[in-house]
């Protein structure tokens, strides 16, 4: 056992990281510890970073403990779990001075596998498995359970509360409940026996709230509930498909009629992203709510009817949960790497509305507002979530609803309305605002109907390949997106204490980490206006944020400063007003990371973007 | 390119149908297909088989992908809803149109290119999935809006106008179509007005994925000696195996045939089919025997025609989705928002 001259020491403040093996049951023994930090009333993020495999590959769980609420991923880790051999040594490395390494020590290893800065705890949980069990698979699933057991007295979690889970978690299997509280009692004697607690020390608090603890996926899924989609058409593809699942789940509870059992909605697992988003147009064209999920292969893929949705002016809503791309394009990983395909899809001059949401709850709220949009501007509404966002779950305010709200469908000429004789042309700006009415298959027996075509028709449907007619409409879809400006979610700005020329623009799961990374600018007397984009096309507000700020830092999560490129090209803003402070190695962005980028531009005057290195 | 605009005048003697529409209100705008385009004459059988039908034509939205048939929805029906997709993606485009409203009667209209090449795989999969749809391929084996490419339904050997032969083999869509489970599988000819107008009709009160593939000879393209889909070659090949002569369900059986002439098929709108059969041993209900007649046939070098199968007690998808029987897109909030309490609830399970 090392015990190095100094040991970190903190309260409810600090980063444990789990390194496994997947595939071996260790992630609902990781989630028991993330959630019994919750349950004591402190504020948790854990992030998941695994590979595109069932089993045998390394998979990290890093759970960040934070009273103060800093939920982004800080950097550097303060306790390893390692227990996986294939990357001891480089997790071994990634340890803060001072830090600590749990590890299995049934099996003595060399001295020269450890380090002298660190403290090293070692439990024999072989050992300990080989005693209380003879199944291989028991061995195996219980040695994760027995390892929290001793964490939780190492650092000071009550038995109490992870038993409470135990008994939430397999409540309905009362075999299981007893040889969980075993295991878990296994490892805090084990611990309690032979070692002493560390210096990270949990303590109760009440700073969780009523908050909630999900994953975005599960929450756009449910914003897609409460925004009335009917249709859902997907891909498996990851880290999108837990969004139709959940999707489906949800419907299962909340959509089935409970006299006939009959669905109020239809869900088709399309024999690609082409058909799936094809299946969305058709149903987006007669009048039901679609969706689909995809990443960034299948966005490529959906790109001729994206162009079709935007000229046929058909509503649609596409949510991209972004990764790495193409082919085995570290499809486990997180980036923000899809904006500009995603604003400029398709062929042709076409641009989307695109949404931004920073944490789950705002998963909910967009994507029930993506319905209202795509209905009222008759066009594709994307939702930009990403990995990180949308597989791991955040801690967030409680999604809200007002049953006075009601779906907001744009205009849509009604059987009445024609039978009154108002007239109708399909692509006719009666209103200025470029949004022209449309009327719904079947609607009535002589007036209405019209022939959907890409852009080779005129105001009332009617077949034209004149030059001034295409121009004409191709400037009436600009007076369109210009109206979607209003309608897109404002962006947030968090001033700093002082006047500043410096800004910083930022937007989805960067969000925690810049919220952290602004307060320790700050502590440094570095002061950074910050505004978070939410939605494309940008109104007014991100351009005049741009033009009372000297330099303003884009953060992003791309190799390309694809935000930045669309607000230059967007706003005509000068590229050497904007420095790209970019993370793109595939984890989470830190905290550390932008506040080390932004230090060093605004002291160091350095011009060049320096990619964050993969850990 | 449609820019002729129909005169609204019609001979006042035009006879209506039950609902009092004329067959000038089933039609379109003025064809701008080549003079003599196999297309027009499918385009005249669907309007013919509406107006048969009693067909209110704003309860039918047509749609197809692109190409020369899938240009031709706008030349029929102009009192429905159509829509001009993308190339090859009809299939998917209707199949939600479809789930968003079960109501109305769907007609898809393509081409050999569409759904034999770029789209075969949405031909294959709305078809596996039973999407309740008339799904017509106007089958010339060549690609004419671009000018006489051979497409994936040319058969081997045959020739190409430029003289170039074709040594790929064919996909038959009428095979894959059996395959696939459709439950309403047909093969006629555009020049076969008498066997296609009740063929259609039959295929828009079927309840499932019907399917019918028209040969439609090419006139520019692909109506030469050496070709497989040219008039001359279809109309001394064809080989019909029944004809279907009524289909509605008020129609009472009056005529004596002698056992085994005909057969009855009821379907499950209620319309019953009266196939007068031409090869004694054909029954169309069973579809393994439809196959193997498909083979036989073409290894005789004929082209088989007619009602080939059909299941009159298919289920649809959404049937198997055993989604509601309202259409979806008439759902009001209170049938699609769960509401703040249930939301309440779903907080609580998150904490």
């Amino acid at each position: 056992m090392n015990r190095p001259t100094t040991r970190l020491a903190a309260v409810n403040d600090f980063v444990v990281k789990f390194a496994n093996v997947n595939g071996s049951g260790s992630a609902s023994a990781n989630g028991m510890f993330a959630k019994a930090i919750l349950r004591m009333g402190v504020p948790v993020a854990a992030r998941n970073i695994f590979p595109s495999n069932i089993q045998g590959l390394p998979t990290w769980y890093e759970v960040r403990v934070s009273e103060a609420g800093r939920l982004g991923r800080r950097g550097g880790v303060d306790l390893m779990v390692a227990m996986n051999p294939q990357t001891w040594d480089r997790d071994v490395a990634e340890v803060e001075p001072g830090g600590y390494l749990f590890y299995d020590c049934t099996k003595p290893l060399p001295a020269a596998k450890f380090r002298t800065d660190i403290e090293t705890i070692g439990v024999p949980l072989t050992q300990i498995c080989n005693g209380a069990y003879t199944e291989a698979r028991q061995r195996q699933l219980f040695k994760n359970i027995i390892y929290v057991g001793a964490l939780a007295w190492l650092i000071g979690i009550p038995p109490e509360v992870l038993e409470a889970l135990v008994h939430e978690e397999f409540g309905a299997k009362p075999k299981l409940i007893q040889a969980n509280l075993d295991a878990l009692a296994l490892g805090r004697e084990a611990a309690a026996s032979t070692l002493e607690p560390i210096g990270l020390r949990m303590r109760a608090s009440d700073q969780v709230g009523d908050r909630i603890y999900v994953d975005g996926n599960n929450a756009a899924a449910l914003g897609a509930v409460y925004g009335g989609a009917t249709v859902c058409a997907w891909y498996p593809i990851t880290p999108s498909t837990s969004l139709a699942e959940a999707f489906t789940a949800h419907c299962q509870k909340l959509r089935v009629d409970e006299e006939t059992g009959e669905a109020r909605f239809a869900i088709v697992q399309g024999e690609d992203e082409i058909a799936s988003i094809g299946i969305v147009v058709g149903a987006g064209w007669n009048g039901a709510r679609a969706f689909t999920c995809t990443s960034g292969p299948g966005i490529s893929l959906m790109q001729e009817f994206v162009g079709l949705s935007y000229f046929a002016e058909i509503p649609a809503v596409i949510f991209d949960v972004q990764r790495g791309g193409p082919s085995t394009g570290m499809p486990t990983r997180t980036q923000q790497s899809d904006i500009l395909l995603a604003a400029y899809a398709s062929h042709g001059d076409t641009k989307h509305p695109l949404l931004f949401p920073e944490d789950p709850a705002e998963c909910f709220e967009f994507a029930a507002l993506a319905f209202d949009l795509a209905d009222r501007l008759q066009t594709t509404i994307f939702v930009m979530l990403d990995l990180d966002i949308g597989m791991n779950e955040w801690l967030c305010r409680p999604f809200a609803w007002d049953d006075a709200r009601r779906l907001d469908r744009g205009k849509v000429m009604t059987h009445a309305e024609l039978e009154a004789g108002r007239e109708f042309g399909r692509y006719l700006d009666v209103d200025g605002d470029g949004v022209a009415y449309r009327t719904l298959p079947g609607v009535h027996p002589g007036r209405g109907a019209y022939f959907t075509r890409g852009t080779s028709r005129d105001p009332y449907a009617r077949y034209s390949e004149e030059g001034p007619v295409y121009v004409a409409n191709m400037q009436r879809l600009l007076r369109k997106f210009e109206t979607a400006k209003s309608l897109v979610p404002a962006p947030v700005i968090r001033p700093a204490k002082r006047r500043t020329p410096h800004g910083a623009i930022y937007f989805g799961s960067t969000t925690p980490a810049m919220h952290e990374a602004l307060e320790a600018l700050e502590g440094q007397g570095v002061h950074v206006d910050a505004l978070r984009v939410r939605g494309f096309p940008f109104c007014g507000e991100v351009m005049a944020f741009i033009a009372a700020h000297e330099t303003v830092f884009v953060i992003e999560q791309n190799r390309d400063a694809q935000l930045r490129t669309l607000v230059m090209v967007e706003g005509g803003v000068d590229p050497a007003k904007l420095e790209p402070v970019l993370g793109y190695d595939g984890s989470p962005i830190t905290a550390r990371f932008i506040t080390d980028e932004i230090l060093r531009r605004i002291r160091g005057h350095a011009r060049t973007p320096v990619p964050q290195v993969a850990e | 390119m449609t820019y002729i605009a129909k005169p609204r005048l019609h001979h006042p003697l035009l006879a209506p149908n039950g609902l009092g529409f004329t067959r000038r209100d089933y039609e379109g705008k003025v064809s701008t297909l080549c003079a003599g385009c196999g297309h027009d004459s499918i385009s005249a059988a669907i309007i013919q088989a509406a107006y048969d039908l009693d067909l209110p034509p704003h309860r039918l939205a047509k749609l197809s992908g692109i190409g020369c048939s899938s240009k031709t929805p706008d030349y029929f029906l102009g009192a429905s809803h159509g829509f001009n997709s993308v190339h090859g993606r009809m299939p998917s485009v209707l199949t939600g149109a479809n789930l968003a409203n079960r109501d109305l009667i769907y007609l898809g209209v393509s081409g050999d290119g569409d759904s034999a090449s770029i789209g075969l795989g949405q031909f294959a999969h709305s078809i596996r999935r039973g999407v309740n749809m008339t799904y017509i391929v106007e089958n010339n084996g060549v690609y004419g809006l671009t000018k006489g490419q051979f497409s994936a339904t040319s058969d081997p050997g045959s020739k190409s106008k430029r003289g170039v032969v074709n040594h790929d083999q064919s996909v038959d869509l009428v095979g894959l179509a059996l395959q696939l489970g459709a439950s309403f599988v047909a093969r006629s000819f555009s020049g076969d007005k008498a066997q296609l107008v009740p063929l259609i009709q039959a295929a828009l009160s079927h309840k499932g994925a019907a399917f019918i593939d028209v040969i439609s000879p090419c006139v520019q393209f692909n109506n030469h000696l050496g070709s497989t889909k040219s008039f001359d070659y279809v109309r001394e090949h064809n080989a019909a195996v029944n004809r279907l002569d009524i289909i509605e369900a008020r129609d009472e059986i009056t005529a004596d045939y002698a056992p085994g002439e005909i057969e009855i098929v009821a379907q499950h709108d209620g319309s019953v089919l009266r196939l007068r059969k031409l090869a004694a041993d054909y029954d169309p209900t069973d579809r393994v025997a439809a196959l193997t007649q498909l083979q036989l046939h073409q290894a005789r070098g004929e082209i088989i025609t007619g009602l080939l199968f059909v299941d009159p007690d298919a289920r649809d998808l959404h049937d198997n989705l055993g989604t509601v029987q309202k259409p979806l897109n008439q759902l009001e909030d209170r049938e699609l928002i769960p509401g703040a309490a249930a939301l309440a609830g779903i907080n609580d399970s998150l904490r």
